[in-house]
């Protein structure tokens, strides 16, 4: 491309980025004179350059806006339609720019539609000014200052950079700018980067040299070179640092609009955007900054009559603001809007299995609000409509996780939202911790480490095993524990308790790697893996040491994917979830609680049919006719022994698992909880025992799954006719719709156990779109009765659909009535089973699906 | 990228691994080095050997034998490494040793015989009749065409 017009494109669409903030700060103030005149005076820049270069369509246009702010200027008062209409021919101005940059020529096209409206503006204006607000409207001087730059443009750039460096254009009146900087390419800012880079080994390398020689006359200059490499490292550096206001120069802009179209008044307050950090992780940000304020203006804040009802000041505010921490940046997005809907972000989580109802009841609001982060969580438009919150919050943290920053949520219901980032300054050189491991040495990034530990036995840094998994006991947490080399795939035999424990946090989860030995920090120069490596995800990147040797530089974020199981069971379930997406259902692990009742064997039940473990004082356990009962929550609840042979115990503690559903609770009386394993539920030698469903291989161990399902009409007789709220899905087999997840989740074991796969769907709508999906399904069973559409109109659509229709459909139901089964039999279910009847379920599906198999 | 161009004659860096005689056309080729405290890389690929230092630049060690299925060197010794570029990116291909320099003409490299294993037919350019022996011409590019297949596990 011409130099000329490469220069033109570039610099005016700096300038426009100027415009799009400085007009909407106008809008706000238009009064001030000065902002008016900064805008003006880069329209008219752009205009007369336009002239010079033979862009008529840019110039007519560009001239057309000119004389509609000339119009503001003379003191015709901004109406927020016309600083709409200019707004909208900048948006041209950029996009025929665009054009230019790739054709190297004025796109064709016209733009008679803006200039009229332009013009017509221009005419109700009135010709002559009507007043003149503070009379300093700048006319003459301004208009000096332009046609300076009309007739040499080249003069512009010098400005133009400076408008670049500083958020806007008011940086040049702070008296900086002016001659004071020259363009640079980003490229030969790179160029210096890595020359330093390689300037840094070798002064490291000459150093470990000298190290090793104590009396050596290039000791003396060496340091001095030393020094000026440091000095010279950090300019460079400088000269890569800019202010996160470039990033928010296009947000005033952002909410402007989104305020307009949404009908919300909306004050942006930017505070720090001088605030400075290397390009390269600006870039990174730039997006997702973006995309929170917008959530923010979008769904944060409500609408005026909202505020209004709320007690509110009417006007919604998004507050950014930026400041530096030790060697980070912290920005932080907040709004006064309305905050996060806990309840519907449970209720998603539940619903998307990222965590089991159970589970989902113990967990604080803070923890529940990080859900907003799970992988594909926000993408489900039910959220995004009614709460609103979370479009594409994974994807934030993705962005944010990979240039080694965290990101945390705090929400107060009514009051408001707030996002903070906290993310490295340079992602160029970091400070790491070389260890050893497996006897090679890893660098590992020092923005990830808590602490160092040197575990020994018999200190208050405890290794402890549950099971095979070896935790680290840190003053009174329990830390997972990995070593290296095996998350390395390294062979290694040592002995956990001779190594060193690196105490690492990311995000909310904090883990141990042992290594065999730690070195010092280092200030490493990162290079990016070679690409045929970049796959793996234990490594961010390698570098060169000192003594020349090239090391891997290992990836928190990997470790603690790798790592992430029990301990810290959200983020960890939400992977599961992802793992289980990838490697299809047939993997799937189940969380199992293994206990022992009245016989060393151990038993086991799926972690998520369980409301809660505990264990009561055995003095409070009560005998009331004939049935041992605990006080538990303000209710009585029955005690349910598996046996004869599992005894109540008369003192001490006794731990009891607590089933629960809706108000109802029950516990079941073990002697002792021995574990929580994730494995595949598997279940091998199925049972005639009652209550009990077979036997499975649980860590290596034969162990006996316990049916939850026999023992809860022991305690309640009534369990099994009462109704339950919504469900969700695994895909098999047998497609089990049922809008109870205790229902779900016990049937499941059944089914399974009788040698079928089951996909769970916790409604009728959802057991459809499964189907539509593509899910190949032999057999659907169907609760009776579920909120929305219920089973027989499934049935029904499922009949309808020539698709479907042979497709056999049993029925569960609490009540079996000749009329039911009439009204059931015309809906087109094969069968009617009663919910409680597992084997009648069990030889319904045997019948069906060897009818099936016929057909 | 092409590997035939101007005129007919190709010049080939000749390597041997094993027995076999290969040659990789010169322009492609930066250098013969011996490689030295290479860093062995945990859960790469099974062809990558290893990463190296050169002169402040990461070289990616590419273990010839394994990426050719051709079985581990028996005996230790000095292996050698002809080092290419890819993408901007350095890479170190290990063979047993260098030979000289040929120059040939490429009308006369002959197709793949049909039942070349496929492993070595891929990265072929074709076959070489000289002296006594056949040399087997390298596809440069498509020897560092190497997935993360096998590491995925």
């Amino acid at each position: 491309m011409d130099d000329l017009l490469r220069e033109f494109v570039t610099e005016t669409n700096e300038s426009l980025d100027v415009v799009d903030v400085e007009l909407v700060r106008f809008e706000q103030e238009p009064n001030n004179a000065e902002i008016l005149g900064n805008v003006f005076r880069l329209v008219h820049t752009i205009k007369g350059t336009c002239g010079f270069l033979a862009l008529p369509r840019l110039e007519a246009l560009a001239h057309a806006a000119e004389a509609l702010m000339g119009k503001f200027r003379d003191g015709v008062p901004a109406t927020s339609e016309a600083v709409t209409v200019i707004l909208a021919s900048i948006d041209r101005i950029k996009s025929i720019l665009e054009g230019i940059e790739r054709d190297q020529r004025e796109p064709e096209g016209s733009d008679a539609d803006l200039i009229g409206r332009l013009e017509q503006l221009c005419e109700q204006a009135g010709p002559s000014p009507k007043f003149d607000p503070d009379g300093e409207v700048p006319t003459a001087p301004e208009l000096l200052v332009s046609e300076e730059t009309y007739e040499r443009p080249e003069a512009t750039a010098p400005q133009a950079a400076a408008a670049k460096d500083g958020s806007t254009a008011h940086k040049d009146e702070d008296g900086k700018g002016g001659g004071q900087s020259i363009r640079v390419t980003v490229e030969t800012l790179e160029q210096l980067m890595t020359m330093v880079s390689e300037l840094v080994l070798t002064r490291n390398q000459l150093l470990e040299i000298v190290r090793r020689h104590a009396e050596s006359e290039f000791k003396a200059p060496l340091q001095r070179l030393s020094n000026v490499t440091a000095e010279l490292q950090e300019g460079v550096m400088k000269t890569r640092m800019q202010p996160i206001g470039n990033a928010w120069q296009k947000l005033p802009r952002v909410v402007r609009d989104l305020s307009t179209e949404l009908g919300k008044h909306i004050d942006l307050e930017m505070l720090g955007a001088e605030t400075e950090l290397d390009r390269q992780v600006l870039d990174l940000i730039k997006d997702p900054l973006t995309h929170m304020v917008r959530n923010s203006a979008d769904h944060g804040l409500e609408t005026p009559a909202e505020r209004r009802a709320a007690g509110k000041p009417e006007r919604g505010r998004i507050r950014l603001s930026a400041y530096h921490e030790g060697g980070f940046i912290v920005i932080q997005i907040a709004d006064d809007g309305r905050g996060l809907d806990t309840a519907r972000i449970k209720a998603k989580a539940i619903a998307q299995g990222l965590v089991s109802e159970a589970d989902a009841q113990k967990l604080t609001e803070a923890q529940i609000h990080k859900f907003i982060f799970a992988p594909g969580f926000s993408t489900a438009s039910m959220v995004t409509n009614i709460s609103g919150r979370g479009v594409g919050m994974d994807v934030v943290r993705n962005n944010i996780d990979q240039i080694g920053g965290a990101i945390d949520v705090k929400s107060v219901a009514g009051a408001g939202l707030s996002f903070t980032i906290k993310i490295p300054l340079t992602l160029a050189i970091v400070a790491a911790l070389i260890v050893q491991a497996g006897g090679d040495h890893f660098a590992i990034p020092q923005l990830a480490v808590v602490e160092l530990v040197r575990a020994r036995s018999g200190t208050d840094h405890r290794i402890e095993r549950i099971r095979d998994t070896a935790v680290l006991r840190l003053r009174d947490k329990l830390l997972p524990l990995a070593r290296l080399t095996t998350l390395l795939g390294m062979d290694d035999k040592s002995d956990l308790e001779s190594g060193y424990i690196v105490v690492a946090q990311v995000g909310s989860q904090t883990f141990g790697v042992v290594v065999d030995g730690v070195f010092h920090t280092e200030e490493i120069v990162v290079k990016p893996m070679s690409s045929k490596l970049r796959h793996i995800a234990m490594f961010s990147g390698n570098t060169i040491l000192g003594d020349g040797s090239v090391i891997m530089i290992v990836d928190p974020n990997g470790i603690a994917q790798a790592i992430g199981s029990a301990v810290n069971s959200q983020m960890a379930a939400a992977q599961a979830v992802e793992a289980e997406r990838r490697e299809g259902p047939a993997e799937q692990a189940t969380s199992l609680l293994v206990f022992r009742a009245g016989a060393p064997q151990a038993k086991a039940v799926p972690l998520s049919l369980i409301t809660r473990l505990e264990e009561v004082d055995a003095r409070t356990i009560e005998l009331s006719n004939g049935r041992h009962m605990v006080q538990y929550r303000g209710q009585l609840m029955p005690l349910v022994r598996m046996n004869e042979s599992v005894r109540v115990r008369g003192e001490g503690a006794q731990p009891l698992l607590v089933f629960s559903d809706g108000a109802r609770s029950m516990a079941l009386v073990v002697d002792e909880i021995v574990d929580i394993v994730e494995d595949r539920l598997d279940i091998q030698v199925a049972s005639d025992n009652a209550g009990v469903l077979g036997s499975a291989i649980v860590k290596g161990q034969a162990t006996e799954i316990i049916d939850v399902g026999h023992f809860l009409p022991l305690a309640f007789e009534d369990w099994f006719r009462r109704k339950e709220a919504p469900a969700r899905a695994k895909r098999q087999t047998v497609l089990l719709v049922d809008d109870s997840p205790f229902f779900r989740n016990m049937l499941t074991p059944v089914l399974q156990a009788a040698g079928y796969k089951v996909t769970a769907a916790a409604s009728a709508a959802e057991a459809l779109s499964l189907i539509k999906d593509g899910g190949a399904f032999d057999i659907v069973i169907t609760d009776v009765e579920m909120p929305e559409m219920d089973g027989y109109q499934l049935a029904e659509t499922l009949r309808a659909d020539a698709q479907t229709a042979a497709l056999p459909v049993i029925a569960l139901a609490s009540a079996v009535s000749a009329e039911a089964i009439e009204r059931g039999r015309r809906a087109g279910f094969h069968d009617f089973v009663a919910k409680f009847d597992r084997q009648g379920l069990i030889a319904s599906l045997k019948e069906q699906s060897e009818l099936g198999q016929v057909a | 990228m092409t590997e035939r161009n101007e005129g007919s004659l190709q010049e080939y860096v000749t390597a041997t691994i094993g027995s076999q005689l290969f040659g990789l056309p010169i322009r492609r080729v930066q250098d013969v080095f011996m490689p030295e405290r290479v860093t062995r890389v945990p859960l790469a690929p099974p062809e990558i050997a290893g990463v190296l230092n050169m002169r402040g630049r990461i070289v990616t060690l590419i273990d010839l034998r394994r990426r050719l299925g051709l079985p581990d060197r028996a005996e230790s010794g000095p292996v050698m490494a002809i080092g290419v570029e890819s993408r901007g990116e350095s890479y170190g291909l290990l063979i047993d040793a260098v030979g000289e320099v040929l120059k040939l003409d490429i009308e006369a490299r002959e197709a793949n015989p049909v039942n070349l294993d496929p492993e070595l037919a891929r990265v072929s350019a074709g076959i070489h009749r000289l002296d006594g022996q056949l040399l087997m011409a390298l596809d440069v590019d498509r020897l560092l065409d190497i997935g993360p297949r096998a590491a995925a596990a």
